[in-house]
């Protein structure tokens, strides 16, 4: 079935970076980024290796201060606050490197996310529909499963409770297409529960009926900002921020 | 045109297909029954039951001690040289009990005494557990990531603490003599087994079962073991990891504490610089076991003792060097130690 995407009209904005800069030691690395994230709908930023894109979201979570700047979610500005009181305010990450606890079974990875008590077994059992392996391997160490199953846990993991913004970096990095796929349908379900996701692919063709706005980064900046529908359309835009064009993929 | 991509079929069957069963690594769990039954052809049977309880014994004393260590280090990546120092002074903390009460102690009976002893050991692991609270907070808090100066400023923490204790107690030697109804031994057939022995393999099983229960069956443990693997992500899940911290080291220091303790009676005299003079065999018990592996460090901590003991029996000049030659045997076969987190 052809999932051409409907551009929502930008709502207001759950997040916004405003002029943040970062410096990584003697590296800066973040240059001025300015991203608004509407609330709802999913965000997509895209960008070449090296852009800024991963750093963006480690400064949204307060893994690496933002040293100028001021980074606003959801009416509070949240530049100077520490990751877990970030976390608490209603942002879930899942990074690049899926960063599951090997040691801990499936469900002990869920549960710790879990912050408000046991585990809601009907959200459990929503999230194992679209990753079924999850269940299967639930008492089972997540260090013994496959890459993709990893990335299930992870993405599990941030939304196991409700959060109001899902930061999610390079889901589909080296994962078979099956899992691809699995993917895809779990994001179209978190959209569909209103939840505002902001993801980081360099993947074009999984975002592209993905994603409702979307924005490039190119050294440390975002040089462009709008709808993924325009983008998507546009061959010679794409070729000129992503240095390809979707017509030479298909 | 769908961005969507074909699911090949072998794939899509292939994500489904169930994991084996996950591997349990036995094969340090082993060593331990192993090494005993290696030695008892070469021995008597009474002697062999009188050498292996008190290897066990002193193991589980050094595991008390060795078990806070490898936490800290596991989850905070510090390296504490100065935690024999909490050994001490749990120990001399300890005789602010036992000298006073020293009567009750005497007392031919077993309840007063474990009540003296239970009062001693509460006392000595609240004090290293606020001691240890502090020094994380002023000493370590300034060196987090700094290998070389951690080495540096808790050596130098260790060596004030020791005269402190002399400041404190006096620079001469305190007899710490066991309770009346802990001297002796009883015999089972022809071979004679010291209580106290037996009173330090039951409280380092109950400690063991205690750390495996809360790491394994708490949410405070999940969090812990999850800190040592990666701390950042705990944080980016909404904890403060830098409370765990604190939380773990005030309860690894309380440990040596209670270690501490225990050695302190089971040699029956404290000087200043117990602690220090048993670090090496707590470092060798850390590092054979795996850094940050409790499970390790007590498997590690039964194997040294039990080498110690034979060693010192059946060839009493391999015993000084047993300890070593152990570490490097374990370190050949697993260079990362029995249970390495990094083996995962």
């Amino acid at each position: 079935m052809e999932h051409q995407n409907t551009p929502k009209l930008v709502s207001e904005p759950l997040l916004t970076l405003s002029g943040v800069h970062t410096h990584i030691g003697q590296y800066h690395i973040l240059q001025g980024v300015d991203l608004v994230v509407p609330r709802g709908g999913l965000a997509v930023l895209l960008g070449r290796n090296g852009a800024g894109k991963t750093t963006t979201l480690r400064t949204i979570m307060g893994l690496w201060k933002a040293s100028a700047g001021s980074i606003v979610f959801d009416g509070r500005d949240i530049t100077k606050m520490s990751t877990p009181d970030i976390a608490r305010a209603g942002i879930a990450y899942v990074p690049e490197s899926m960063a599951v606890f090997s040691e801990l079974t499936v469900r002990e990875n869920l549960y710790l996310a879990a912050r408000n008590g046991p585990l809601d077994q009907a959200r459990v059992d929503w999230i194992c529909g679209f990753f079924p392996a999850l269940k299967k391997f639930w008492n089972y160490p997540a260090g013994n499963l496959s890459g993709g199953q990893k990335q299930m846990v992870a993405i599990a993991r941030a939304i196991v409770e409700p959060r109001k913004l899902l930061l999610v970096d390079e889901p589909t990095k080296g994962l078979a297409p099956a899992i691809v796929q699995s993917l895809m349908m779990a994001f179209r379900e978190l959209k569909d529960t209103n939840t505002t996701i902001l993801l980081v692919e360099q993947n074009f063709n999984f975002v592209r009926s993905l994603g409702d706005s979307v924005s490039v980064m190119d050294d440390g900046r975002v040089a462009h900002a709008g709808l993924m529908h325009d983008l998507a359309l546009d061959s010679a835009l794409q070729q000129r921020l992503l240095g390809l064009s979707l017509d030479s993929h298909q | 045109m769908s961005a969507t991509l074909p699911i090949p079929k072998a794939q899509a069957a292939q994500a489904d297909t169930p994991l084996p069963a996950a591997k349990r690594d036995l094969a340090p769990l082993l060593l331990v029954p192993a090494l005993a039954l290696a030695v008892l052809p070469f021995v008597s049977l009474p002697t062999w039951v009188t050498l292996t309880v008190a290897g066990l014994a002193m193991g589980m004393m050094i595991f008390i001690m060795a078990s806070g260590l490898t936490l800290v280090f596991g989850l905070m990546s510090v390296l504490n040289f100065g935690h024999g120092a909490f050994v001490s002074v749990g120990a001399f903390s300890a005789t602010m009990v036992l000298l006073p009460m020293r009567g009750w102690l005497e007392a031919d009976s077993l309840p007063a005494n474990l009540g003296v002893l239970g009062l001693a050991v509460l006392v000595a692991m609240l004090v290293t557990a606020l001691i240890g609270w502090a020094f994380e907070r002023i000493v370590i808090m300034p060196v987090y990531g700094q290998h070389l100066k951690q080495i540096l400023i808790t050596m130098g923490g260790m060596i004030v603490s020791e005269q402190l204790i002399n400041v404190i107690w006096g620079a001469e030697q305190i007899p710490l003599p066991l309770p009346a109804s802990l001297r002796g031994a009883i015999f089972l057939g022809e071979a004679a087994i010291e209580k106290y022995r037996l009173l330090a393999v039951v409280v380092g099983l109950v400690v063991f079962a205690a750390m495996f229960i809360t790491l394994n069956r708490t949410k405070i443990g999940l969090l812990i073991r999850a800190g040592v693997e990666n701390g950042e992500m705990v944080e980016a899940l909404g904890y403060r990891i830098r409370r765990l911290f604190v939380g773990v080291f005030a309860a690894g220091s309380a440990l040596a504490g209670l270690g501490g303790v225990m050695w302190g009676l089971y040699k029956e005299t404290l000087v200043a610089s117990m602690g220090s003079e048993i670090m090496v065999m707590v470092f060798i018990v850390v590092i054979i076991g795996g850094l940050g592996s409790v499970g390790g460090c007590f498997i590690g901590a039964l194997l040294m003792a039990l080498v110690a003991n034979y060693a010192g029996f059946l060839a009493p000049k391999l015993a000084l060097v047993s300890n070593i030659v152990l570490m490097i045997a374990i370190l050949l076969w697993r260079p990362a130690g029995l249970y390495s987190k990094s083996r995962g």
